[in-house]
């Protein structure tokens, strides 16, 4: 294998892992400042403990997203030194602010929101869970920003020809809010809200079906079941306006998404489908016309198909990025039906007897979790054959000196640490939701053994 | 060219990267340090005093590598292409190690088993260990300089990197960090682990001054374009006395037991040293041993004024905040370690 393969490998392996944790940690966030937030204003020990069991679980996916993350900021300069020198410029400034901004910011405050239980007052302690909440939140604005630029650059020159040609910034607002950088945060927010919430309401779901912290997790349950409801409806809205972007500003990534071949005819709109490259062609369930009328409120309006572009500026792994595309956009449309559905069920008063909708919540955990990585995926695939949109190849942005047996050795040290990192993480995450919230013992279904039990546990 | 205080735009990064990078070496420095003496600790509580001395604030301190890291890649694009493609395989050890330190830490106390600890000790001191040689390792060739082409772009093989000055200067940091981390710890604990901590302070002040003093010679000896710039300006002379004065004071403040003072002068060294390599680099970031016309300096190696002029923005608005909060997470954590039942 070539160096360019083994670099793309590489860089989307490690990629794809440290996408695991990141939404976890803004999802979670964002449960944990709702959680602490109901603890400040009731005062009710229950949605204490919540918190901080939470915030162990959190501490777990942070420490392995900071630990996962740094690798791609080396890769950058390790692996694609090329498109390090020609986006250095505009990319630079997001970087900076990245780290300045987000990242000083969740680092410095987590220290207090772990440990600082006992040492600063619980305002305090809520002040710095908003901070690290906060920090996370803008972690994923500026990559976000960042990655965007190569898909939609704005607010830029080339200066210099030939090898020697890279971009340089020419207005930072333009860059910060490119064509697409603010639908796909949105995007990109609704879906780590999600990934937290879903993963609360695994948990809690479990904990109900095996009958331990009942109160807590119903409560705890419906906080997260009105996030997941929120967003997932929301997702259908932030993800219409990133297609909607796409159309007009990548139309050849667009034309990948939905399998479209034809330059000037009506598109349509596959709810499930198989993408055949030599006869262009798709086979599949479909809504004729369907994206003719997304993109333009017209069944009969043409979209620009692949044929209209060159050979070598299509992007190649045609029926891949079809099925991504198509399978995060029916799990974005299973978590609104199931949310939905959980919603009325809670409405009739009888969220909880239904065990099979709990069983359903403890596994759905995964869903969002495999929409957020496949939306990537045929994100960052459809934007081939280039790195920067319509500026740099990816087989250019390589780094000229490295070598395939360089990259080898490092993609397989990395499968390495992160299978292992991986056993950890789940080895861990199951033996603290095992242990769960608080000591199960203090727990008796008699009357008033609840409370006798929480003023023996506030005295200790 | 655009100025900020009489000083021009790369120039001013170069200060910024600098004070980044050297940011991250005090504080980080520490926590590296105190990692490398861990398996000298033989008793279980000694161990997670030790390790929560650096809990709250070992990631805080990381970030001051991520943040120097972006900076440098905002500014000096291509420094950071050009150094961190031909370091491939010492930069993607440095990662592993990196993630293996955390990994440590994090996991270490999650379970009560004997070996558990001992397994994820180990790994927590050799990563440490690994972390501050690697960072000496490219530190010296750094200032050794690398074969360089016309097009920026390295000519040589990798193994280029392994030589004996820059394993030198990795030993150095490593001892550096060692002293730093054992003054650190003194800060934090008390009783019998106190007391063994001012007998391992001793051995490292001893250890860093014999690989200093090595080191020195060396550069000295070998190295001589390094001095050329000293030789030029005599005035740039205080750099090097005031290190110098610096360590001097350490071993000093140590028998006296003024641990408080130490740190501040051992932070001061570190700070010190650094200043001193960058004022002897100055404007060359690396040196070409083809042809000193292929170097990459602060001039050919920075982005455009304007970009320079956009972060110089946000780093002023950045900065004051890191410094704000940074300051009150030390002042919530100051004094000796008291384990709860939050710690690691």
């Amino acid at each position: 294998m070539d160096v360019e393969i083994l670099s793309r490998i590489q860089f989307a392996f490690t990629v794809s892992f440290h996408y695991i944790y990141p939404p976890l940690s803004i999802g979670l966030g964002l449960l944990m400042v709702i959680m602490e937030g109901m603890y400040l204003r009731t005062g009710d020990q229950v949605y204490e403990k919540m918190t901080r069991f939470w915030t162990k679980i959190f501490a777990l996916t942070f420490g392995i997203g900071v630990a996962t993350g740094i690798v791609m900021e080396f890769e950058f300069g390790t692996n694609w030194a090329t498109y390090s020198r020609y986006v250095g410029d505009v990319f630079g400034s997001a970087l900076a602010a990245e780290g300045i901004f987000a990242f000083a910011l969740e680092s410095g405050f987590l220290g207090i929101l772990l440990f600082g239980w006992n040492r600063v007052s619980p305002r305090v302690h809520f002040l710095a869970t908003i901070g690290v909440f906060f920090g996370s939140m803008f972690s994923a604005v500026w990559i976000v920003i960042a990655n965007s630029w190569q898909q939609t650059p704005a607010g830029y020159h080339i200066v210099g020809e030939g090898i020697h040609a890279r971009a340089e910034i020419t207005d930072f607002w333009a860059m910060v809010f490119n064509p697409s950088s603010m639908d796909r945060l949105m995007h990109v927010w609704v879906g780590a809200f999600l990934a937290g919430a879903f993963l609360v309401l695994s948990v809690h779901a479990y904990y109900l079906l095996r009958n331990r912290y009942v109160e807590l997790s119903k409560k705890a349950f419906k906080i997260a079941l009105v996030v997941a409801t929120v967003f997932s409806l929301a997702q259908l809205m932030t993800g219409h306006k990133s297609a909607d972007g796409v159309a007009h500003h990548q139309p050849a990534k667009l034309a990948a998404l939905e399998g479209h071949f034809d330059t000037l005819a009506p598109a349509d709109m596959y709810i499930l489908g198989w993408v055949d490259k030599e006869k262009q062609q798709v086979s599949g369930l479909k809504i004729p016309g369907g994206l003719s009328f997304l993109t333009h409120w017209d069944f009969n309006e043409p979209v620009t198909g692949l044929n209209a572009f060159p050979e070598d500026e299509r992007p190649t792994a045609l029926n891949a990025i079809f099925q991504f595309y198509h399978l995060m956009v029916a799990i974005g449309m299973l978590l609104i039906a199931l949310t939905l559905f959980a919603a009325f069920q809670w409405w009739r008063g009888k969220l909880f007897q239904q065990r099979w909708l709990l069983w359903v919540f403890a596994f759905a955990v995964i869903l969002p979790q495999i929409a957020n990585q496949v939306g990537w995926f045929s994100a960052e695939m459809g934007r081939q054959p280039w790195v920067v949109y319509g500026l740099l190849r990816t087989s250019d942005a390589l780094s000229k000196v490295v070598t395939a047996n360089q990259v080898l050795f490092s993609l397989i040290m990395f499968t390495f640490i992160y299978a292992l990192l991986f056993a950890l993480f789940i080895y861990l995450l199951n033996k603290k939701i095992k242990h769960g919230p608080y000591e199960e013992n203090m727990e008796d279904k008699r009357p008033h053994q609840r409370e006798i039990a929480d003023i023996f546990e506030s005295n200790n | 060219m655009a100025t900020f205080l009489g000083i021009d735009y790369p120039t001013l990064w170069f200060l910024i990267v600098g004070g980044l990078f050297s940011g991250y070496a005090i504080l980080d420095g520490f926590d590296l340090g105190a990692g490398a003496w861990h398996l000298f600790f033989k008793k279980e509580n000694s161990r997670r005093i030790a390790l929560n001395a650096v809990g709250p604030v070992w990631d805080g301190n990381e970030v001051w590598l991520v943040i120097g890291g972006g900076a440098l890649f905002a500014g000096f694009p291509v420094v950071y292409a050009t150094m961190f493609s031909a370091m491939y395989i010492p930069f993607m050890l440095f990662l592993a190690f990196l993630i293996f330190r955390a990994v440590s830490i994090e996991f270490r106390s999650k379970e009560p088993m004997k070996w558990w600890r001992q397994m994820w000790d180990v790994s927590y001191s050799v990563s440490s260990i690994m972390l501050a040689f690697l960072l000496g390792v490219v530190l010296g060739n750094v200032l050794q300089g690398a074969a360089i082409g016309p097009d920026f772009e390295f000519q040589s093989s990798w193994l280029d990197f392994i030589n004996p000055y820059a394993i030198m200067v990795g030993i150095t940091t490593l001892a550096l960090f060692m002293m730093h981390g054992a003054i650190y710890l003194l800060l934090k604990t008390e009783g019998r682990l106190f007391a063994k901590l001012t007998i391992l302070l001793k051995r490292g002040i001893i250890f860093f001054i014999v690989a200093f003093a090595i080191t020195t010679l060396y550069t000295l000896i070998y190295i001589p374009h390094l001095s050329d710039d000293f030789k030029r300006t005599p005035v740039l002379f205080i750099f090097p006395i005031l290190a110098f004065l610096s360590i001097a004071n350490l071993p000093r403040l140590a028998s006296k037991r003024k641990y408080r003072q130490a740190f501040v002068f051992s932070s001061l060294t570190v700070g010190l040293l650094l200043a001193l390599v960058a004022f002897e680099l100055y404007p060359v970031l690396i040196i070409s041993t083809v042809d000193p016309e292929n170097s990459i300096t602060v001039y050919n190696a920075a982005s455009s004024e304007k970009s320079l002029g956009i972060m110089l923005t946000i780093a002023a608005i950045g900065g004051p905040l890191v410094a704000a909060y940074t300051f009150f997470v030390y002042k919530t954590f100051s004094g000796k370690v008291e384990l709860d039942e939050t710690s690691y």
